[in-house]
């Protein structure tokens, strides 16, 4: 074996190895890394060279994919007629419940045309499949198979049929990437449905958890509490299911209450998800400035007053970059 | 001349089988454990083959794990060529070491790359340090020694016999 690899080659070596190509490689390294975070420029090579990587896609998840469909043949006549049954009951079930959110609906414009706000509802989406490959175990990220080929767009909302999922990193002409709620880097306006109190949920890096670390000690935050996005920020509608409040602890710090949420979407069982393509419903001033729509706090507050005065301070308490994730 | 183009065969083919064995999803408790295979068969052709690892094919190839999984551009390339630095340099002396001596300096490769990842990341992100971070490299060196016989096994047959 030693003498099958000459001596030359290890001179070699060490030349192709030599401590100033280092440098320069790491140099280069890092002016790319940096390129990629602050600008976009290396976004047209990212998205050319994306689109060279369906193969190695489908090769990834193509054993997963082929044990699935063998699954799928291999399951009964019967347990397939099963399903088939309890699906038509389920859409009668969801039908009925749709009629009746929709006459909710139509009673809150109502409502909302009253306080004489301008704003646009319903939400128009696209649904989407996750393709199946893992990309770091220690990041909350997913790949999708839409792409901007169909419309997509960075920042847009993702959600399964229970709850937010996340929201649009970064896209590709046939592919996007979408960061979870719940990896550590991600952090999301929220309201609790029952009190109306606003706060950020922040991912925790593992797909049952989110934080919620900035509750006043003051505040009335228990248990079993729903969470809703607040829609502050601008990135994800108002009124979106985002979890359950699992337990309340002393913060860190003790300066604050600490809160641990579980997902409303199956973070880690989704595979078909919805892109949300409404902008947040948005209320429009006279003056010409804008703030978002505020849940149902700020509506209540502001049905005796003027609504700018309930409004507008909420839209500042929390900054809109709370929302941009970090990459 | 054929034999030699077999082994150029090999040495893309596991290249390549290494990018798609990064993504193959795994079950949720064996994702922290996934190796990083990329580096593995890196380090295996440093030792064996050092001509066709280069800092600049090695930075190539993490650009492509980057562009692959969705990270920030350079962040794999970074560490890639590095490691393919640290291969290089002491090839004389791992080459020789015995089996468990080898999948000892495999894993403590390893073990840097990962303080490596975490150092780059923590500019751009928060880290929490976890224990199952400890598992890949450890994935890693248990599977070094069948890795290394595997391709040793495949690169002795498409070698030239008269060398």
């Amino acid at each position: 074996m030693a003498v099958g690899a000459p001596s030359s080659g290890s001179l070699f070596a060490t030349a192709v190895a030599s401590t100033p190509r280092l440098v320069a490689y790491l140099g280069l390294a890092i002016a790319l890394m940096v390129a990629d975070r602050r600008g976009h420029y290396a976004h047209t090579a990212r998205s050319f060279a994306q689109s060279l990587a369906g193969p190695a896609y489908w090769l990834a998840s193509a054993p997963v994919e082929a044990m699935k469909t063998v699954g799928e043949h291999a399951r009964e006549r019967g347990e397939l007629a099963a399903e088939n049954a309890r699906l038509k009951e389920e859409t009668l079930v969801l039908r009925a419940r749709l009629a009746r959110l929709s006459a909710l609906q139509d009673e809150n414009t109502r409502l909302l045309m009253l306080l004489d706000v301008r704003q646009r509802l319903g939400l128009k989406a696209q649904l989407a499949s996750l393709i199946d490959v893992d990309l770091d175990p220690f990041r909350q990220r997913i790949v999708l198979n839409r792409g901007a080929a169909d419309g997509v767009h960075e920042g847009q909302a993702v959600m399964d049929e229970t709850g937010v999922l996340g929201q649009v990193l970064t896209v590709e002409p046939s592919r996007a990437f979408a960061i979870l709620i719940t990896d550590a880097s991600h952090a999301l306006p929220v309201t609790v449905a029952r009190t109306g109190l606003r706060t950020i949920a922040y991912g925790s890096g593992e797909t049952d958890t989110l934080r919620l670390p900035h509750i006043p000690f003051s505040a009335d935050v228990r248990e079993g509490d729903a969470l809703l996005t607040s829609g502050m920020g601008g990135r994800f509608p108002a009124g979106l299911p985002v979890g359950t409040v699992r337990k309340v602890t002393q913060g860190d710090a003790g300066t604050f209450a600490l809160a641990l949420a579980t997902p409303a979407a199956g973070i880690a069982r989704a595979s078909r998800v919805l892109l949300l393509y409404d902008e947040p419903e948005m209320l429009t001033w006279p003056d010409g400035t804008s703030a978002p729509l505020e849940g149902p706090p700020a509506i209540l507050a502001g049905s005796g007053a003027k609504p700018e005065a309930a409004v507008e301070p909420a839209a500042k308490a929390v900054a809109p970059s709370a929302v941009e994730p970090r990459r | 001349m054929n034999k030699t183009r077999a082994t150029t065969i090999l040495y893309w083919t596991s290249l390549a089988a290494a990018l798609v064995l990064m993504l193959m999803p795994l079950p949720d408790l064996a994702r922290p454990l996934r190796p990083f295979w990329l580096a593995l068969v890196l380090i295996y052709w440093g030792l064996e083959e050092p001509g066709r690892v280069g800092l600049g094919r090695s930075f190539l190839l993490g650009l492509a794990c980057d562009v692959l999984t969705g990270n920030l551009l350079g962040e794999t390339a970074l560490r890639l060529t590095v490691l393919a630095f640290i291969v290089l340099r002491f090839r004389s002396r791992m080459r020789f070491f015995p089996m468990l001596q080898q999948s000892l300096a495999v894993l403590a490769l390893l073990a840097n790359d990962r303080v490596l990842m975490l150092m780059v990341r923590a500019f751009s992100e928060p880290v929490i340090p976890e224990w199952s971070l400890a598992l890949a490299p450890l994935a890693g060196m248990a599977l070094w020694p069948w890795l290394f016989l595997l391709l040793d096994e495949l690169r002795l047959k498409t070698r030239p016999r008269e060398a």
